[in-house]
């Protein structure tokens, strides 16, 4: 069972918030965040998780129900240890799959509309059609495979897991992205990256203008051409280790060109922007 | 928030009525307060259809001898139709407040179109061969119901659910826009315009009326400025996304085209479904499914994207 956690911090941060006039207050209320303790347990799941079983597997036709009734029969589907569901006629229903905290094999015949699977922490999800904005927003672990096209905002805030579309996406892929992958197996559009803090990008068709704009870190891969690069993006050289991982995902999901990878070009954050120098925030508010 | 929707068929015509109703009503979540279709029928040569309003919907229930206002409105209208050479050859009063007639005109279009609108409280919707241009509060099931808008048969059609955030809740802020006084162009929008003022103060010098506060009423200004100017559609709208400022998609219909344009951080949605003989788009999937139920493969547009098709 995951354990809980307090998240207090150190007495130099605190110090230094009450100098500059900042208060902290103790939030004593309930809270749904919970912090795993990774020594604990080598597999984590939510302490309301249900065990389900991949062999244990059904069906649900969406035509004709709405989008909260489509999620609440997924979960009660899941409380019964259904491991495998697939969804038919989605037809691009907005919110479906979404705040999935467990382990499932779920499955859209068809396509998703806005915020599909998001909030997601844990199940692998494939989406025989395409999806709309903001597919698996904030996803924290497992893996999406989109196998048509994708809107724009894909993947937006992920923190991880694989998220994967083998067409192209519309713009600001990745935006503000904190951790795990996305792969793009045609373009993708401008202001891709934009943000990114951590993780990787793969595109392996074309990017659009601002690649990376003011990334913080993380990196980015691109097979094709990029138009241009954002604010503090620059390219730095492919490492054997980079061609080997690009290598490695792209066979595991289909998408590794026939010619390699050596052509791609990686992308990484110049870190040259005001919020990488060395001034404490109180100078910074006098020079400001 | 705002929705746009559009379709054109190629070499055929359809009940484009009840395809674009049924698109706009799966988006009436993007916009409730008002519903707008601007639908394309078989053009008259010589004849025009002309759709004009008298009031605002909110106007007729407040009393005061408004019904009679209206009808007094309505006949200054008729009289000066007729005082300027056009024969009314059919007339329809679809609402208490808006009236469609079919006339036969020689002369000079915007000239009366003008003319009619210094009726006061009277602003023409549609003015031209094929544009069937009708807008009102409510959603799209409501007004295509009071219009009588199912079963209309044509080539394409642009259509706009609003959620009023730039100005108020009435008609004259509800969008498809006809880009007066260019017959048969009308225009969706969805998005904000920032430097509309001086858009629209440039346009103003250069003698063009605008009847509203709304944003979007300058792209149908600006892209009639334009086409009257000889430019094609496309032209018109590969230069706006360099001279309008702003986040917008927006629809772009004529006689027998409709285009579409993409702002340059395509901040606004726009799904796109293309085959041989349909092509749909709409701010969101849903609304093509709700004529398209089937697997379909579509996309979304990039920023700086321009596109025309023809009927």
């Amino acid at each position: 069972m995951a354990g809980m956690s307090a998240q207090k911090p150190a007495d130099g941060q605190e110090q230094r918030a009450r100098d500059m006039g900042m208060t902290t207050e103790a939030l004593t209320g309930r809270t749904q965040q919970v912090f795993f303790e990774p020594s604990e347990e080598e597999r984590f799941t939510y302490p309301w998780a249900a065990d389900v079983d991949y062999n244990k597997r059904t069906e649900i036709d969406a035509d004709g129900l709405t989008t909260t009734e489509v999620n609440k029969r997924l979960r009660d589907l899941m409380a019964e240890g259904f491991g495998t569901v697939v969804i038919q006629n989605p037809r691009g229903k907005h919110g479906l799959g979404v705040g999935i905290l467990n382990r499932l094999n779920l499955i859209f015949e068809g396509s998703l509309g806005y915020f599909g699977v998001g909030l997601i922490d844990g199940p692998n999800v494939r989406i025989t059609g395409r999806v709309g904005w903001s597919c698996a927003e904030n996803m924290m672990a497992g893996t999406v495979v989109i196998e048509k096209n994708a809107g724009s905002t894909f993947g937006a805030a992920i923190r991880g897991g694989d998220l994967v579309c083998k067409g192209s996406v519309g713009s600001r892929t990745g935006i503000d992205m904190k951790g795990g992958t996305i792969i793009v197996g045609g373009d993708t559009g401008a202001l891709s990256g934009f943000m990114m803090q951590r993780g990787r990008m793969v595109v392996c068709g074309n990017a659009g203008k601002n690649l990376g704009d003011s990334m913080y870190d993380g990196t980015i891969y691109v097979g094709g051409e990029i138009r241009s690069l954002g604010v503090d993006a620059v390219e730095a050289e492919l490492t054997d280790l980079d061609r080997a991982w690009l290598t490695r995902k792209l066979r595991q999901y289909g998408l590794l060109p026939e010619r390699g990878v050596d052509h791609f070009t990686k992308v990484v954050a110049g870190k040259q922007l005001w919020n990488y120098d060395n001034l404490e925030p109180n100078e910074k508010k006098l020079i400001l | 928030m705002c929705g746009i929707a559009g379709l054109i068929h190629r070499g055929k015509r359809s009940d484009v009525g009840s395809e674009m109703t049924a698109m706009l009503q799966a988006l009436k979540h993007r916009g409730p307060d008002s519903t707008g279709f601007a639908v394309y029928g078989e053009p008259v040569e010589g004849d025009y259809v002309l759709r004009l309003k008298a009031a605002e919907q909110e106007d007729m229930g407040k009393g005061r001898g408004i019904d009679r206002i209206v009808d007094e409105r309505i006949a200054e209208v008729e009289r000066r139709m007729e005082e300027r050479g056009a024969v009314i050859k059919a007339r329809d009063r679809v609402r208490p407040h808006a009236v469609r007639y079919v006339l036969s005109h020689d002369g000079n279009t915007e000239a009366l179109a003008r003319y009619i609108e210094e009726v006061d409280g009277t602003e023409i919707l549609s003015f031209g061969n094929g544009l069937e241009l009708i807008k009102d509060l409510g959603d799209a099931t409501r007004v295509a119901d009071e219009y009588k808008l199912q079963g209309f048969q044509g080539t394409h059609g642009i259509g706009h659910t609003r959620m009023a955030t730039e100005s108020d809740v009435d008609i004259r802020s509800a969008h498809p826009y006809w880009a007066f006084p260019y017959n048969d162009v009308s225009v969706v929008h969805n998005g904000q315009i920032t430097n509309y003022w001086n858009m629209r103060r440039e346009m103003e010098r250069r003698g063009h009326r605008f009847m509203s506060n709304c944003d979007s009423e300058l792209l149908a200004v600006y892209t009639a400025h334009n086409l009257a100017n000889g430019m094609t559609l496309e032209e018109s709208l590969r230069r706006s996304i360099d001279e309008i400022d702003g986040v917008f998609t927006y629809l772009v219909a004529t006689k027998d085209q409709l285009g579409m344009a993409k702002d340059t951080m395509a901040a606004k949605p726009l799904v796109l479904y293309e085959s041989d003989d349909l092509i749909a788009m709409a701010s969101e999937e849903v609304a093509i499914r709700a004529i398209l139920p089937e697997e379909i493969d579509t996309v979304d547009p990039y920023d700086e994207e321009v596109r025309v098709w023809q009927a």
